[in-house]
């Protein structure tokens, strides 16, 4: 269950319309490592996760990734309002505007639509927690380039913002993945799935 | 910044703490400094939200209180400019 709240987790307030930024930061909308993929990884991946403080920390995380989706919707979306047709033009926007207008649609810098294969859910909590470390510094290296190429600092304070919470994700699921593994039977020297193979496991 | 747009950043800022808080305590569960603290910004919250709503607009619909209209409805949506005059920069408004 969810409840909404009528404001952003950090505040967007843009003033320069600007095609080309658009362009490249709608990828952490629906791109390889963008926030759709990262909300949906974590709310697909916290039921088979057999510990309470990592299902937890799924929920909670996947929770705040919604709002990140929100953050860079509202970036994208306060960049291509009032555009001319000459600027979505020079901007090389034309690809996406012909598809799109200026609405907000999951898909990665490229071109390539948002696919549910831009995320695993592997059903094993060791599996998902490597690949969830994995997805924050991925996410954390596209802020990064993202920021190499914008100087406008009303997109740049919330691009930080969402950079450093990659870096705080990155941490607490480190820590996620020490509670797992110290839960491990002592008996489970390989490491098989805590959550699915209790009988051959625990013994 | 008006005092309108104070109040929303007071409201971001204990939310925020709140938020990272809360994953701290979901990998710490029996911290119980860090749960007093989480409880404290919490009262906090529930506080400024209610004097948000009754000056302004509510920022979640369970704090509408409005006699003649669905002022929910009404209010910006978070995307509109209008509803971010906040500068979270350091030492800013």
């Amino acid at each position: 269950m969810w409840n909404y709240e009528k404001r952003l987790q950090f505040p967007v307030n843009i003033k320069t319309p600007n095609a080309q930024a658009a362009k490249v930061i709608i990828s952490q909308y629906g791109g390889p490592d963008g926030e759709m993929g990262a909300s949906m990884r974590y709310l697909s991946q916290r039921f088979a996760t057999p510990y309470r403080e990592v299902s937890g920390l799924l929920t909670d995380i996947g929770t705040e990734e919604l709002a990140h989706l929100e953050m860079v919707a509202t970036i994208v979306h306060q960049l291509t309002r009032n555009l001319s047709m000459e600027e979505i033009k020079a901007g090389g926007f034309a690809d996406y505007y012909v598809d799109h207008t200026v609405g907000i649609w999951p898909q990665a810098a490229g071109g390539v639509p948002f696919n549910a294969c831009e995320f695993q859910s592997k059903g094993d909590v060791i599996t998902d927690l490597f690949e969830d470390m994995a997805a924050e510094q991925k996410a954390r290296t596209t802020y990064d380039n993202i920021l190499r190429l914008i100087d406008d600092p009303d997109i740049c304070a919330p691009i930080k913002f969402l950079r450093a919470r990659e870096i705080v994700h990155f941490q607490r699921f480190g820590e996620a993945l020490r509670i797992t593994q110290d839960n491990l039977n002592s008996k489970n020297f390989y490491a098989f799935n805590p959550g699915f193979d209790n009988a051959s496991c625990n013994k | 910044m008006n005092e309108m747009f104070s109040l929303m950043k007071d409201i971001s800022i204990v939310d925020f703490t709140m938020t990272d808080l809360r994953l701290y305590l979901d990998t710490h569960p029996y911290d119980a400094r860090a749960m007093e603290y989480y409880s404290h910004y919490a009262g906090i919250k529930r506080k400024l939200e209610k004097e948000f709503a009754m000056k302004y607009y509510p920022l979640s619909s369970e704090f509408s209180q409005c006699e003649n209209e669905w002022r929910w409805v009404l209010s910006p949506m978070p995307w509109e400019n209008e509803a971010n005059q906040i500068c979270m920069c350091k030492g800013g408004n």
